[in-house]
């Protein structure tokens, strides 16, 4: 079984720290990111669902505006928008290749689909229920607080790894700028290198991130639905 | 309590403009259980929103006590709203809080200390029969059971007001029966003056001293519950109120099977409605021993409204046409009304002469 493995595996075994660091590099660039985009993303749907039409905070100019440009970054393909805010990305980080500079594109390339996310979760919150609090005196500060983050909870979460999920699909894009993690391993070495077992390896290290995700989001979606 | 002076709501989009309220004034006395019926569409939730200002009036003014809602500012309006609570058709309850959870929403900023409002939390579920029912979530409850919730949720403030926006449509009967004695208890208890919104007359009936008819935007009758009741002056009223005594059906049951009716040649079919002592004499046999006219009853209803009973019989009289008159004259003198039907339309009845 062992020398089974070491003949068919023998590329991965031969690189297995860097094995271990890509899956660090790809951990960090999801969670640092999921961090970031989650602040803003939420914030970013919290303004579409209160600026709509008949929302708590009706305003149709801001609503429209923020639609607008959150449907434009969506539309622009991750690959390209990696090349096209490279400028932006040195800018703020001071270049524009390695893990950290990769978060700057996967957070704007994030924020568009997980803030749409976030608005249809919270539009899942009965419109009656928002009616109620505002009978009973409460601010459009605390409806937000209090009613569509407390009842939209359980969809909050689902969206959330449905995103962490899309995430980690994006950072592997993200190693065609250097960025590193188990993308960059599976194409630079396995795919270019032709060590397929190295993108074997790289491939079911992705799943199984994935995997965990997926069931930390679906046990939170059940321990907060009531 | 609450004034509503000619208050007028539109609502504009692109191809045209809806009147939903249109010049409505209505005043509310403190202790009044308030019925406002009418079909939907016709304007009564949206009637029922501008008295809490969750729709704002396009024209007219509200006052609520002592404040004119209208001329608040947004902070001292959302203080205004705590006084006047508000239950729903829907419930309306926060799926992530528990029964306790639901009361407690409004008073977090209450200046109550935790204690306290756990305390206020379980005299009000001890108000509406929920008290063992604390720590469950929405979804383990009845329909009735969230309506209870609504209420305690309402009343978590202590408001003098509470409105209901169609609050047992979507109970069963036996379920509506008892919120609305739940509601009278609190109207009698604590002095709270409550508006019904509903489409069933039943519900006014039942609990109401005072109703107004909607139709349209407009408020097209109002009263006492009484008099509108025993003297409706517009047709839909009518309509409403037959509905409710189920005068409407038996009608409809006598048209749809003649042989119910067998008239002949000098019967005739005449609806009586008595309102309050003409009912303890025994009328009906005295028409036989004065007049001999015999009173075939085919449908018979007393209502209590506000403890005056109400009854309404749907009967054949038979026997000689001018002892029939004199009868019918006997009866209008004892303050029955007697409104003669034809068999052929039932449906229209013959506008009843107003007795004096």
């Amino acid at each position: 079984m062992i020398r089974w493995f070491e003949s068919y595996f023998e590329n991965s075994l031969a690189i297995r720290l860097e094995i271990l660091d890509s899956i660090w590099e790809t951990l960090y660039m999801v969670g640092t990111t999921a961090l970031i985009a989650g602040v803003l993303g939420i914030a970013l749907g919290i303004v579409l669902v209160v600026t709509e039409d008949g929302g708590i905070l009706e305003n149709q100019k801001v609503y429209s505006q923020l639609e607008r440009a959150v449907n434009a970054f969506r539309s622009v393909p991750f690959i390209i928008m990696l090349a096209l805010i490279a400028p932006f990305t040195r800018l703020l980080v001071g270049t524009s290749i390695g893990t950290t500079a990769a978060i700057v594109p996967l957070v704007v390339g994030t924020v568009p689909f997980y803030s749409r996310q976030v608005q249809n979760a919270l539009l899942e919150v009965d419109r009656g229920v928002i009616e109620a609090a505002e009978s009973m005196g409460s601010s459009p500060f605390e409806i937000i607080i209090r009613v569509y983050l407390k009842e939209g909870l359980p969809s909050l979460i689902r969206v959330s790894s449905v995103t962490i999920i899309n995430l980690i699909g994006l950072t592997a894009m993200a190693g065609a700028i250097g960025a590193g993690g188990l993308g960059n391993l599976a194409i630079a070495r396995g795919y270019n290198r032709y060590q397929t077992d190295v993108t074997l390896v790289a491939t079911v290290a992705i799943l199984i991130i994935v995997f965990i995700s997926q069931v930390i989001g679906n046990y939170l979606v059940k321990k907060t639905s009531h | 309590m609450i004034d509503l002076e000619k208050v007028s709501v539109t609502f504009t989009n692109k191809e045209e403009t809806v009147t939903a309220v249109n010049d409505v004034s209505l005043t509310v006395e403190k202790g009044d259980i308030y019925g406002i019926v009418g079909y939907s569409g016709a304007g009564k939730s949206t009637l029922v929103r501008t008295i809490n200002l969750l729709q704002r009036p396009s024209a007219g003014k509200v006052s609520v006590g002592e404040q004119v809602l209208s001329d608040l500012g947004p902070k001292e309006l959302r203080k205004a709203r705590k006084k006047i609570g508000m239950i729903f058709q829907h419930f309306n309850l926060m799926r992530a809080r528990t029964v306790a959870g639901n009361v407690a929403y409004s008073l977090k900023d209450s200046g109550l200390s935790k204690k306290e409002i756990s305390l206020k939390v379980e005299e009000l579920l001890e108000l509406v029969g929920l008290a063992d029912k604390k720590n469950s979530y929405p979804s383990q409850l009845s329909g009735g059971q969230k309506q209870r919730v609504g209420i305690a949720r309402a009343l978590a403030n202590d408001p003098e007001v509470l409105l209901c926006d169609e609050a047992t449509s979507a109970l069963d009967p036996k379920t509506t029966a008892s919120i609305l004695k739940l509601l009278k208890r609190l109207n009698q208890k604590l002095g709270l003056t409550i508006v019904i919104i509903t489409h069933e007359m039943q519900v006014v009936k039942e609990i109401c001293n005072k109703v107004a008819v909607m139709d349209d935007g407009r408020v097209i009758e109002k009263g006492n519950l009484v008099s509108v009741f025993t003297e409706p002056k517009a047709e839909l009223t009518y309509e409403f109120i037959d509905t409710a005594t189920h005068k409407d059906q038996a009608l409809e049951k006598l048209e749809s099977h003649p042989a119910l009716l067998d008239l002949q040649a000098d019967d005739q079919l005449a609806a009586i409605t008595y309102v309050g002592d003409s009912t303890k004499a025994p009328l009906i046999a005295s028409l036989y021993a004065k007049f001999g006219v015999t009173t075939n009853i085919l449908y018979g209803n007393v209502e209590i409204l506000q403890q005056t009973p109400v009854g309404n019989l749907i009967v054949v009289f038979s026997g000689e046409s001018r002892q029939q008159d004199k009868a019918i004259a006997y009866l209008k003198s004892k303050q029955v009304k007697v409104s003669q039907l034809k068999a052929s339309r039932p449906a229209s009845i013959v506008q009843q002469e107003k007795i004096s």
